[in-house]
């Protein structure tokens, strides 16, 4: 096959690319200019752009850059500063699987003439009945299913993941027989455009007016204070200008219009359904009881889907959770916790 | 199959004449010029004979000629080098743009062909201005710079200014020693003309000063220090005395063939903007938009079929960026992303021609056919 391998200069791409030449597939190596701003390390610094180049350059494949910049602000800049506008916590790297290595890289990859796009993700992809499966990667600990959970049959069809059947430390094994450059170089961590030293809050603060944001309790009495009341999540307790040793307390409302943070306690954010927009299924509409994990790494719960309107479910928890954060992205996964159904974004 | 090469504005070939010339200063004339023995007085001598022979091409002074390092070099030492604010237009190379907007000086707009706009550089012009840097023939779109107006209006509106011509795109298409007497300051680059990498020129008209870029032995008469590439040099000077000998030539064979390769592109596709009217442009610039077409999709599928040529210019990741010659030109956003650079030159042939019009009209069907985004 003729596959293009998105290449972010890590040590997952690097060993993809070895195992897809070993496999006798010819393959172009690209990585993609996404953010054109600071960044402290992710997909598109010079210093990773060099080190794809020279991987690809050890692995005998030709490696070039893609400048998606513009889509990049568009889809995932952009709309991370606007939800947290508006109070919601989004999950850019969602955004980035879905609008550019998923459609726009994989719609370039087509106009070129390639079977496929194959990424370094830690998910599998297996055939069951004649359609495509979305699975967990074999590592439990580096599983990716979440984050490229979107993904439907016609693209299942032309993606591969080709470390996805390894164990981390497996694939650094690899990067070090194959004598990559890249073999301990170390993960990747957080968002690709915000910076260490300025963090979310000097990222916003460029773009939106952040504002500061009382603390209150149910009553309404004033707890404390919050510089910027765009970037508290529900169910958090740390960083809430609360003085500590007093009672365990979680964010339970955001207001963003108001500037106002409701807490209390933990029972206050128990919540028995979760409603869910923005679906994608990886085959057929799911319904009835499903797992549901409502973050990268966290554990899944059991729980009822139920459709409620056009695009948009119910997911009734069998046993009351805390309340997810609006923007999250909530993904069902089948009772055995291995296959990936689909997925959406949380409202309320 | 034949390897085709339209791409001669990033560099050429290295004329074979070029590589001869070098090769006994890899070797038996190693030494360094500035020696005070006969092995150095022997590089010195080329050195000096080089030197006499672009001075013969460029019709200055020997003495007016400065040998440098490359290009970029030539126009960071001019722009550096010389007090007042500098100005230039919008669509220099980013070795002025760059070093002009860094020392706070002022940009001036072009008009929709890329020329740089009389008025607003009328306007720009005062007492205060120390440089003005004005590009003979551009590197993306290939227009070429009415020197001869330019100069009367510095002359006219800033007695006191260096006039200062980055005419790096120049040597193949325009007599140089029509240039010279317009400017006080000319930058040149080797490998634009059939010269190695690496060495440049920088003319400073005499009794103009310019401050070094780099200090140190005092080679080149205390105007450009660091041992001399002895090599290149002479390379250099053999390859543009070649270029000087063939221009008028040249420039009607290839602007022949940019005709064939245009007009043949047009024959075989719809929504090809032809950027700068042929009349506006030197012989070797095929600068056109392709019409829904992204520039990198439409490179790589050329680069496959073993055709070479460019868009606009890429940053340090490798990545495409916007040009900004075409946003100056008031190019559209859009029309910009589908631009395609073919340059044509000295060894460009009929077949190179026939073999691009095929593959660029192929891949922007098949491009067209598709679309950019599955959503």
């Amino acid at each position: 096959m003729k596959v293009l391998l998105a290449m972010s200069g890590g040590v997952d791409s690097s060993v993809a690319g070895a195992l897809l030449r070993e496999r006798g597939h010819e393959v172009v190596g690209v990585t993609m200019k996404l953010w054109g701003g600071d960044s402290d390390t992710g997909c598109c610094s010079v210093s990773d752009v060099d080190d794809a180049r020279r991987v690809a350059q050890q692995l005998e494949i030709d490696h070039v850059v893609f400048n998606f910049g513009d889509d990049f602000d568009r889809h995932v800049v952009d709309a991370y500063v606007s939800d947290h506008a508006r109070g919601v916590t989004p999950n850019p790297c969602i955004e980035c699987n879905r609008h550019l290595k998923f459609d726009r890289l994989l719609a370039r990859a087509d106009q070129l003439g390639f079977d496929a796009v194959a990424t370094g993700h830690y998910a599998r992809i297996g055939r069951r009945g004649g359609r495509y499966t979305l699975e967990r990667g074999v590592d439990a600990d580096k599983d990716q299913s979440y984050v490229v959970h979107m993904l439907d049959q016609a693209v299942l069809a032309r993606t591969l993941f080709p470390v996805g059947e390894l164990a981390k430390a497996d694939v650094r094994r690899l990067a070090a027989r194959y004598g990559l450059r890249t073999a301990s170089k170390p993960d990747s961590q957080d968002v690709c455009f915000i910076t260490s030293t300025g963090g979310r809050e000097a990222f916003l603060g460029d773009r939106i007016p952040v504002r500061p944001g009382r603390v209150v309790d149910r009553a309404g009495a004033e707890l404390g204070r919050v510089p910027a009341v765009e970037l508290v999540t529900v169910g958090q307790r740390r960083n809430i200008g609360l003085p500590g040793g007093g009672p365990k307390r979680y964010v339970v409302d955001v207001d963003v219009a108001a500037a106002t943070v409701t807490v209390g306690d933990e029972s206050e954010l128990l919540i028995g359904a979760t409603r869910v927009e923005r679906l994608t299924w990886v085959d057929e509409p799911e319904s009835g009881e499903v797992l549901v994990q409502c973050s990268a790494h966290g554990a899944s719960s059991r729980a009822v889907v139920e459709p409620t309107a056009r695009d948009e479910l119910s997911v009734g928890w069998l046993r009351p959770r805390r309340r997810i954060a609006p923007g999250q992205s909530v993904v069902f996964y089948d009772l055995a916790d291995r296959r990936v159904l689909g997925g959406g974004v949380a409202v309320t | 199959m034949p390897f085709t090469y339209l791409d001669h504005a990033a560099t050429t070939p290295v004329r074979p004449s070029a590589v001869e010339a070098m090769l006994p200063f890899f070797s038996e004339r190693f030494a360094n010029p500035s020696g005070a023995h006969r092995f150095a007085r022997d590089a010195r001598r080329a050195i000096d004979e080089a030197r006499d022979q672009v001075a013969d091409v460029l019709g200055v002074r020997p003495g007016e000629v400065v040998f440098t390092g490359c290009g970029s070099e030539s126009d960071n030492m001019v722009i550096a080098g010389v007090p007042g604010v500098p100005v230039c237009p919008a669509v220099e190379h980013h070795a002025v743009l760059h070093p002009v907007e860094r020392r706070g000086g002022r940009v001036v707009g072009v008009d929709a062909t890329g020329h740089v706009d009389l008025g607003a550089l009328a306007a720009a012009l005062d007492g205060d201005v120390g440089l003005v840097s004005v590009m003979a023939v551009n590197n993306e779109v290939g227009t070429v710079t009415d020197l001869a107006a330019v100069s009367a209006m510095v002359r006219e509106r800033a007695p006191g200014a260096v006039l200062h011509t980055d005419a790096v795109q120049a040597a193949c298409w325009l007599d140089l020693r029509r240039i010279a007497p317009l400017v006080d300051a000319m930058s040149l680059s080797a490998h634009k003309f059939g010269g190695p990498k690496g060495v440049g020129v920088l003319t400073v008209r005499d009794g103009v000063r310019v401050e070094p870029l780099i200090s140190g032995g005092g080679q080149e008469r205390e105007r450009r220090s660091g041992t001399h590439n002895v090599a290149g040099i002479v390379a250099l000077a053999v390859a543009l005395v070649e270029t000087d000998a063939e221009r008028d030539r040249e420039n009607v064979r290839l602007a022949v063939l940019r005709d064939r390769l245009v007009d043949g592109l047009r024959s075989r596709i719809d929504g090809v903007i032809e950027t700068v009217p042929r009349d506006r442009k030197v012989a070797g610039a095929a600068h056109v938009c392709l019409d829904g077409i992204e520039s990198e999709a439409l490179l790589f599928l050329l680069d496959e079929a073993e055709v070479c040529a460019s868009a606009a210019s890429a940053c340090a990741s490798g990545a495409m960026e916007p040009s900004h010659v075409l946003a100056a030109m008031g190019v559209d956003r859009r029309t910009a992303a589908g631009a395609l650079r073919m340059s044509l030159g000295h060894t460009t042939s009929e077949a190179d021609v026939d073999r691009a019009v095929d593959v660029v009209a192929d891949a922007v069907t098949r491009l067209r056919a598709r679309p950019r985004s599955l959503s």
